[in-house]
C-alpha cells in the first residue's frame, strides 16, 4: 500500500493522527437494516437516521468539510479532506448519506452564492442534517443538458417555476435542491439559470415529489414537478444567464475532477453492506465450485478476474500518477477518465461475479441461499446506474475523446 | 513495505525522461527510423539489422547504458522508475539499439554478487549486452535452455536473443550438473555464431544463438534465482518501452483523423472513430501506471515487484495490441501501405506483446501469486 502520511505537511500529519484516533474511539455500531450500496438507493428512514447519525457525528469531529473556511461551517483546513477520506476508508465506516450535497452542491455553494447564502446552507449541509438533490435532468433532456426546459419566470423580485424534472435522486428526503433552469427560451445555453431552492417547504405548494421504481425494484430517485413555484431571487446563484456556466462546476466536481475534495467515507464490513471489488470475487471464486471444484481453479475464470484485478489497481495507480506532474501527458487525462474507469471495472467485476455463481446467481436478496445475500445481483443491476448517471460512459468518451485528444466536437 | 506516494519518481528521473524525449524528438524522428530500417520491403527480405551505431555511442556517452548498473559496480544506479522513464521515451521513438538487453543484464548481473563484478565492470565501460536465456520453444520460463555447460564450456542454442547482432555481450542460461548457471560471453568470441532470424518488427534484430565448445566465464553458479529477482525489472521495462510506443501510435492517429476529411468532417468527429481512440487513450494510461508502480515496488517493496510487473506487462501487451489494431484500421487504406509510417510502430507492438510472455501468461502468473497455484488433481 502507498504510504501517503509519509508526504503529509505538518498540518495533515497532525490531522490524520487526530483523525485515526477519532475513528478508533468512535466506530459506528453496524446497521440493524440492510444498508443500501450506495447513498442514491435509500428507500427507508431507518436506512436514512442510521446514515445521517454517523455523518453528524463526522462532521462534529471535524472530518467533513475540512477544507472549506470555518466562516461556512469548514474545518479551515489546507488540503486536509484527503486526508479524512483516507482514514475513514481505511477505518471501513458507513458512507454519507448526503452525497449530492457533498459532492455536487457544496462546491457549487461556495463557489457562486453569496456569502449570507454560503453561511446559512453549508453547516447543515455538512452535518447531513438538510438532504440535497439535484434538479437538472428532464423527461427531454438527459445527456443533452443544456435542452433544459423548466422555465422560471420573473415577478418582480421573485421567479415563479414551472417544469418536470426526472432521476432525482434523494428528493424524497431532500430539504434543497440545486436547480438549472432556463430563464430565456430564446438561447440555449446563455438562456439559463441555477438556483437553490428549498422543495421540503414547499412539497405540495407548488412541489410534487413521486417517486420511481429502480430496475433493482428499490427506490432511490424520483420526479419532481414544479407548478408555480415562487422562489426568491436571492436563491439564485450567480448571475442570470450564467446557469450553465455554474453547472459546469456541479458535474465538474460530481465527476471527480474539480478543485474541492469531495468528503469520502466507506468500506463498511458488515452483514447489511457489500463491495463490488476483485478481492472480494477472489475470496467468491474460492468458495464458489464449478465441476467439483473450486471456481477459483478453473483457468478461464482466473484469467478474467485476474483482468478485474488488473483494472481495478490500474484506476488506484491512476490515481496515484495523477499528483505526479512529470508523468503526465495533459491535466485533464486522468481526472476526467475517473468515473468512466470506476463504474465499467465494477459493472464488469460483479457480472463476472454472477458467472462464477453459476446456478445460484439466479437468486436474489430475498432468497437465503443467495451468494453475498444477492448483493452481486444488486450490485450488478445498480452498476448501470452508475454508467448512465453523471453523464453516460458514452459522453465521457465524447468529452475525452474531444478535450483531452482534441478530436472534433460532435454536438 | 511501504512506498513514496509519487512512485520515488523524483527530478533526477524527470530530467532524464525529459532529455530522452528532447534527444530523440530532435536526432531521430520517425522519418529518420523509417529511413533507416525500411529500405527494404520485400516479404522475403533477408534478416536485416539498420541502426545508427554512431548514435548508440552518445548514448553510452551519456551514461543511459549503464543507468541500471550499480554506483559500487561503476554504474550510474538510477531508480527502477527512472529507467523506465528513459524505457518510455525509447518506446515513443522505436529506436533501434541494444539498450534493453543491455539494462536487463544489468538486472540479472546486479543480483549475482561478487562473480559477476567484471561483467557488470564492461557494461559500465559502455559494452552492450543481451540475454540468451531462452529455449527452442520460446518459453518464458527462466530456467528453461537448450544450452548446457560442463567445465566452464558452453554447447547448444538459445533463441529469440533480441538485438544479438548489435549487442557485445551475451548473458547466456545453462544447464550445468548442479542446476541453471549464469555465464558471460562475447559475441564474437570463439564457437560463437549468430544465426540471425528474420522477423517481422523492422526496429530490431533478432537471432538464435550456437555455442560450439564455448569458453565462458560464470557470473552465476544459481542462476534461477538471479533470473527470478529480475524478471520484474525485465518485464516492467520492456512494457514502460510498450507503453511509449502506444502513445505515438495514439498521438499518431488522432493527428491524421483530425486532419483527414470524409463526408464533410474530420473524421475524428465520428464515434466509431473518437471512441475506440479514447479506450485507446483508458488503456494506455492504465497500463503507464501499473508500469511505473511495478518499478516503484523493484525500488521499494521487492516483496511484491513481481505481481506488480505482471500486471504491468499484461496490461502493456493488451495496450499495445490494441493501440497497433486501431492504429492501422483508423489510417484506413493508407495505413495498410509501408509507405505510412504506422507499420514500424505496428510491427514493434507485436513483437513486444508476447515477448517475455504475453497478457494471458502473465494473468496466470499474477493468479498462482494472488489467488495461489491451482489445487491440481483434486
Ligand atoms: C441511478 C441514477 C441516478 C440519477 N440521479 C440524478 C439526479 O439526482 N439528478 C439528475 O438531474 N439526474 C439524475 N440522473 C439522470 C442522469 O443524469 C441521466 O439519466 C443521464 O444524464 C442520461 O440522460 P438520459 O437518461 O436522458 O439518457 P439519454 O441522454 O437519452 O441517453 C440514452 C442513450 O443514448 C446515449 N447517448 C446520448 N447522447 C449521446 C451522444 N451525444 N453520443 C453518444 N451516445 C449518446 C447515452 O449514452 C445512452 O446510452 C440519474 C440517473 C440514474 C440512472
Amino acid at each position: 500500500m502507498s504510504d501517503s502520511a509519509s508526504k503529509d505537511t505538518p498540518e495533515q500529519a497532525e490531522f490524520r493522527l487526530y483523525c485515526r484516533d477519532w475513528l478508533a474511539a468512535n466506530r459506528p455500531p453496524d446497521p440493524t437494516v440492510r444498508l443500501p450500496l450506495s447513498a442514491l438507493e435509500i428507500m427507508t428512514t431507518g436506512q436514512l437516521d442510521y446514515l445521517q447519525a454517523w455523518q453528524k457525528a463526522a462532521y462534529d469531529a471535524g472530518l467533513v468539510g475540512c477544507d472549506y473556511p470555518r466562516s461556512v461551517g469548514g474545518g479551515g483546513r489546507k488540503d486536509c479532506q484527503r486526508v479524512a477520506n483516507e482514514e475513514m476508508l481505511t477505518a471501513r465506516t458507513p458512507y454519507f448519506p448526503n452525497i449530492i450535497g457533498l459532492g455536487m452542491a457544496a462546491p457549487t455553494v461556495f463557489y457562486h452564492a453569496g456569502e449570507e447564502l454560503k453561511q446559512r446552507l453549508l453547516p447543515r449541509l455538512f452535518s447531513g442534517e438538510d438532504i440535497w438533490c439535484q434538479g437538472f435532468s428532464e423527461p427531454g433532456a438527459g445527456s443533452d443538458l443544456a435542452s433544459v426546459q423548466t422555465f422560471a419566470e420573473r415577478r418582480g423580485e421573485k421567479w415563479v417555476i414551472n417544469g418536470h424534472k426526472v432521476w432525482t435522486s434523494l428528493a424524497h428526503f431532500a430539504e434543497w435542491m440545486i436547480l438549472l433552469l432556463r430563464t430565456d427560451k430564446s438561447q440555449k445555453y446563455d438562456g439559463l439559470s441555477y438556483f437553490v431552492v428549498p422543495i421540503r417547504a414547499a412539497l405540495g405548494k407548488g412541489v410534487t415529489v413521486r417517486p420511481l421504481i429502480k430496475i433493482t425494484g428499490e427506490t432511490g430517485f424520483n420526479e419532481v414537478i414544479f407548478d408555480n413555484l415562487e422562489v426568491d431571487d436571492g436563491y439564485r446563484l450567480d448571475e442570470l444567464g450564467k446557469g450553465w456556466q455554474v453547472a459546469m462546476t456541479t458535474l465538474l466536481h460530481e465527476r471527480g475532477a474539480g478543485e474541492l475534495q469531495t468528503p469520502r467515507a466507506g468500506g463498511l464490513k458488515s452483514k447489511g453492506s457489500h463491495a463490488t471489488t476483485a478481492h472480494n470475487l477472489i475470496e467468491f471464486a474460492r468458495t464458489a465450485r464449478r465441476d467439483g471444484k473450486p471456481a477459483a481453479d478453473d483457468a478461464l475464470l482466473r484469467d478474467r478476474i485476474m483482468q478485474q484485478l488488473i483494472c481495478e489497481t490500474a484506476l488506484t495507480q491512476n490515481q496515484r500518477r495523477s499528483r505526479v506532474p512529470a508523468l503526465l501527458d495533459h491535466p485533464m487525462r486522468l481526472p476526467l477518465q475517473n468515473k468512466l474507469l470506476a463504474s465499467e471495472i465494477s459493472q464488469h467485476t460483479a457480472a463476472l461475479a454472477l458467472e462464477v455463481a453459476g446456478a445460484s446467481a439466479s437468486l436474489y436478496l430475498g432468497d437465503d441461499n443467495a451468494p453475498a445475500g444477492g448483493q452481486w445481483n444488486l450490485a450488478h443491476m445498480n452498476s448501470y446506474g452508475m454508467t448512465i448517471a453523471a453523464g453516460t460512459s458514452e459522453v465521457q468518451r465524447n468529452i475525452l475523446g474531444e478535450r483531452v485528444l482534441g478530436l472534433a466536437k460532435s454536438k | 513495505m511501504t512506498q513514496p506516494d509519487n512512485f520515488g519518481f523524483g527530478e533526477e528521473a524527470a530530467l532524464l525522461k525529459s532529455s530522452a524525449r528532447k534527444f530523440f524528438t530532435d536526432r531521430f524522428p520517425t522519418s529518420t527510423l523509417h529511413a533507416l530500417v525500411a529500405g527494404d520491403h520485400r516479404p522475403e527480405r533477408a534478416s536485416e539489422c539498420q541502426w545508427d551505431p554512431g548514435m548508440w555511442q552518445e548514448l553510452v556517452e551519456l551514461g543511459w547504458t549503464m543507468l541500471a548498473v550499480p554506483e559500487s559496480a561503476g554504474g550510474v544506479g538510477l531508480p527502477a522508475v527512472a529507467v523506465a522513464g528513459l524505457a518510455e521515451e525509447l518506446g515513443r521513438a522505436a529506436f533501434p539499439c541494444p539498450l534493453l538487453g543491455t539494462i536487463n543484464a544489468s538486472y540479472v548481473l546486479a543480483t549475482c554478487g561478487a562473480e559477476a563484478a567484471p561483467a557488470l565492470a564492461e557494461i559500465a565501460e559502455g559494452r552492450s549486452a543481451s540475454l540468451a536465456i531462452t529455449n527452442s520453444v520460446g518459453s518464458w520460463s527462466p530456467g528453461d535452455t537448450d544450452v548446457s555447460c560442463r567445465d566452464g564450456v558452453l554447447n547448444g542454442t538459445a533463441w529469440y536473443v533480441q538485438d544479438a547482432r548489435k549487442a557485445a555481450r551475451l548473458l547466456v542460461s545453462a544447464q550445468t550438473e548442479t542446476g541453471l548457471g549464469l555465464y558471460w560471453v562475447a559475441t564474437d568470441a570463439p564457437g560463437v555464431s549468430v544465426q540471425a532470424d528474420t522477423i517481422v518488427d523492422l526496429t530490431r534484430d533478432q537471432a538464435h544463438v550456437c555455442f560450439d565448445n564455448v569458453q565462458a566465464t560464470r557470473v552465476a553458479a544459481n542462476g534461477l534465482a538471479a533470473l527470478g529477482q529480475a524478471m520484474p525489472a525485465i518485464w516492467t521495462v520492456l512494457a514502460a518501452d510498450m507503453v511509449g510506443a502506444a502513445e505515438w501510435q495514439l498521438q499518431t492517429t488522432v493527428e491524421y483523423v483530425g486532419t483527414r476529411r470524409q463526408f464533410d468532417r474530420p473524421l475524428g468527429f465520428f464515434q466509431a472513430v473518437k471512441h475506440p481512440l479514447v479506450n485507446v487513450m483508458l488503456q494506455i494510461d492504465q497500463a503507464k501506471s501499473l508500469v511505473y508502480n511495478a518499478a516503484c515496488a523493484i525500488d521499494t517493496d521487492p516483496a511484491r515487484a513481481a505481481q506488480y510487473a505482471h500486471m504491468a506487462k499484461a496490461a502493456a501487451s493488451e495496450a499495445a495490441a490494441f493501440a497497433a489494431d486501431r492504429s492501422v484500421q483508423l489510417h484506413g487504406g493508407i495505413g495498410f501501405t509501408w509507405e505510412c509510417f504506422v507499420h514500424l510502430y505496428f510491427k514493434r507492438q507485436k513483437h513486444s506483446q508476447l515477448l517475455w510472455g504475453d497478457a494471458a501468461w502473465h494473468r496466470a502468473r499474477l493468479a498462482d501469486i494472488v489467488i495461489g497455484p491451482t489445487t491440481a488433481g483434486v
